[in-house]
């Protein structure tokens, strides 16, 4: 008796089941059998996998933790390979495609995956990435990899860098010219070659426009800690510094968040943001005023775009180090805030910039070179 | 007819179909096809040999961190900690072996064996606390989940590094990783940890099931005062108990130390491997061998998620979503059981 109530919930339970089930493959009918190709392909060997479309190229990415709707260089990258996809007629899931990573565990497997789906060409984007793509590529040296913001070494691995330290050296000039207090603020994210790239190149723009003035520089650990980018920025513009620098990611959020709540106070305080990897205008809008100095940023997506491209051409740079900069207009100082980026300030980047691209000056992108630099001056 | 032990094991099935129907409904409400998107699940967990590997190797950890949640709820405590333990037997697994050379038969038991240590370490902590002054267990672990993470981020950039983001590859001879598994599963990162894993949960049913000190571990769990009154040292037990567990804790760090990755990477948050090790621990039961079959559905939902945006379109929150359906409806036991139940009294 009671096996058989039992039983009947059971039952009930998986007819619901086929039930919902039902309702679901009558909305796509043809969708379901796509799953069993895909693992048909993957189960033969992977090293020709590579070339199993024939002529069809098909490009896809890994994103780091970030995800594709970061606000920051995992979407630039996205949507450079989706303009890439548009130009050529590609379709998304088939000819271009991106997975995203929960955890650093997830680069490796993700990686594979997509090797095993037959794509030519697959990014990681982040210097996250670097050891799950060095280690993926030397297993499937027939596909094409390539890195964002890190060098990984292998012959078929293209790695991309920018030169932060150009833009940031530009962003350095226009906090110099803005400060009225010669006292200005750096705030990274993890510290690491990678953030004191961004930090050598400002303390160098700052330095040059005006030696005396000061510069404090902290890192908040974290890409991803906007509480403690507030509780910094609170810090920095309480102990003098009207002008901060970002180059922490999510956590520059909170850096905008402060400067808006003492410019929402006090509107006539003297606050200022630059923004970091895209043009950060949005962010600091409050009411009519913006308190978005001006953005250095990094067109992720111009490079990934290049190198797409290069890929399709059959001239994949294996094994070499692109390195994008102010030349290439993948490096940029955001113009949105005219109001607060003078006339004077503009032409004063220009010049600036003339000299870096001319190779008059050498900037700075580590902590040594910095020290150099400083006592050159 | 309905024996308390059947109920106890199909308690978690059912939540676990219930998680299942739930992540439907709600696939279907946003517009994807609930069976495109499990057969996409499916075939990212067992599609094929390399994905198989990668499953188990996300298995390992889980069965290990869940043993260690479930090792001290046994004996009434409620171990938080498990993250800050795991990344104290990580970070010791490396440095063990990235700063020496010995033979295998030495190196890696030795890794291993100062993972199992730095987490019983960080689990004694809490432990004395709540024996000896008792403070509660939750608030001193979750604290120390901290503590472990950013000493341990600031001993690699200071200690075993030159202000680098991650250590060196460990030596070949202190790494569970294998070249025969590897190639069997076409290059997954699958490792013998599995084997450690397994010893483990055996260890874990000996232990409280078949000698005094476990049967004492669990009276105290069971009741304090009436263990203290049975002439037991409940102090010494909870301390044993804490250790015991932030030593599994501590293998299942050494599990991605030594096996998945080979060294130790500058974090800027949880891995989660410690708290989803409270989630298995709570499926399975809190006994070993429920614990095993918890940290195998687990990695295989965890794995299996990442195939399904790119074969079926379902975006990867939704996944997490099943997953926190079903830890919801196992939490909610009480309302199966009861269900349970109440079909059994009607049935008479």
């Amino acid at each position: 008796m009671k096996i058989k109530k039992f039983m009947l919930m059971l039952t009930l339970l998986l007819a619901l089941g086929m039930v919902l089930g039902a309702c679901g493959s009558g909305d796509e009918g043809s969708g379901s059998d796509s799953g069993g190709e895909d693992t048909e392909n993957s189960g033969s060997d992977g090293s020709d996998s590579g070339s199993a479309e024939g002529g069809d190229f098909s490009v896809a990415m890994v994103t780091d933790v970030g995800g594709v709707d970061d606000k920051s260089f995992n979407q630039s990258a996205w949507e450079g390979l989706q303009a890439f996809g548009e130009e050529h007629g590609l379709e998304e899931d088939e000819g271009y495609d991106y997975a995203q990573s929960e955890s650093d565990a997830d680069y490796n497997t993700n990686l594979n995956r997509l090797v095993r789906q037959g794509y030519n060409l697959i990014y990681g984007i982040g210097y996250l990435l670097q050891p799950a793509i060095e280690e993926v590529a030397s297993q499937y040296p027939d596909t094409n990899f390539s890195i964002v913001d890190s060098v990984a070494e292998g012959d078929n691995i293209a790695s991309i860098t920018f030169k932060e330290h150009q833009g940031s050296f530009l962003a350095g000039v226009a906090a110099a010219h803005k400060t009225e207090s010669n006292h200005v603020g750096f705030v990274g994210g993890v510290d690491g070659d990678l953030i004191n790239k961004f930090e050598a190149g400002y303390i160098a723009g700052v330095k040059s426009v005006n030696k005396d003035i000061e510069v404090d520089v902290e890192y908040a650990g974290s890409f991803a800690a906007s509480d403690k980018g507030k509780l910094i920025a609170s810090n920095m513009y309480s102990g003098g510094a009207d002008v901060i620098y970002h180059a922490s990611g999510a956590t520059g959020n909170g850096v905008f968040a402060q400067a808006k709540d003492i410019k929402n106070n006090n509107p006539d305080e003297n606050v200022w943001v630059i923004g970091v990897d895209r043009d950060q205008h949005e962010e600091g809008a409050i009411g009519d005023d913006n308190v978005t100095l001006t953005s250095m940023v990094k067109r992720v997506d111009i490079a990934v775009q290049d190198v797409s491209q290069q890929a399709m051409d059959g001239e994949f740079p294996g094994g070499e180090v692109l390195e994008y900069g102010l030349g290439d207009e993948a490096i940029s100082i955001a113009r949105t805030n005219e109001e607060a980026l003078t006339e004077e300030i503009t032409t004063a980047i220009e010049e600036w910039k003339q000299k870096i691209t001319n190779g008059d000056i050498e900037v700075p992108s580590t902590r040594d070179e910095l020290k150099e630099f400083e006592s050159s001056l | 007819m309905f024996s308390n032990r059947l109920v106890n094991i199909l308690i978690p099935i059912i939540s676990v179909i219930l998680g299942l129907l739930s992540g439907a409904f709600i696939m279907l409400i946003f517009g994807y096809n609930p069976i495109q998107g499990y057969a996409a699940l499916w075939n990212g967990a067992f599609g094929d040999l390399y994905f198989l590997g990668e499953t188990i190797r996300q298995v390992t950890p889980y069965i290990l961190s869940g043993l260690a949640v479930a090792f001290a709820f046994r004996t009434g405590l409620f171990n938080i900690g498990v993250e800050g333990q795991v990344f104290m037997g990580w970070l010791a697994s490396v440095w063990v072996g990235v700063s020496f050379e010995a033979p295998m038969i030495i190196h890696l038991p030795l890794a291993i064996l100062a993972a199992a240590l730095a987490g019983a370490a960080w689990g004694f902590v809490p432990g004395l606390l709540k024996a000896k002054l008792g403070v509660h267990e939750v608030i001193v672990t979750i604290m120390m989940n901290y503590i472990a993470l950013y000493s341990a981020n600031a001993i690699v950039r200071h200690v075993i590094t030159d202000n680098a983001d991650k250590t060196e590859q460990v030596a070949p001879t202190a790494s569970l990783g294998s070249e025969w598994l590897e190639q069997l599963t076409y290059f997954s990162r699958l490792h013998y940890g599995f084997v450690v894993a397994l010893f483990g949960a055996l260890i874990m049913w000996f232990l409280l099931n078949k000698t005094v000190r476990g049967f004492e571990l669990r009276s105290v769990g069971f009741n304090k005062d009436a263990s203290h009154y049975a002439g037991m040292n409940v102090s010494r037990n909870i301390i044993l108990s804490m250790v015991i567990s932030g030593a599994f804790a501590g293998l299942a760090g050494a599990m991605e130390g030594i096996g998945t990755f080979g060294y130790y990477s500058v974090k800027s948050g949880f891995t989660n491997i410690g708290f989803d090790g409270i989630a298995v621990a709570l499926l399975g039961g809190n006994a070993a061998i429920g614990v095993i079959f918890a940290a195998f559905l687990f990695g295989t939902l965890k794995i299996g998620a990442l195939n399904m945006p790119t074969q079926a379109g379902v975006p990867t929150e939704l996944v997490e979503i099943v997953i926190a359906l079903i830890i919801f409806f196992v939490a909610s036991s009480y309302m199966i059981r009861w269900l349970i139940l109440r079909f059994k009294k009607e049935g008479k």
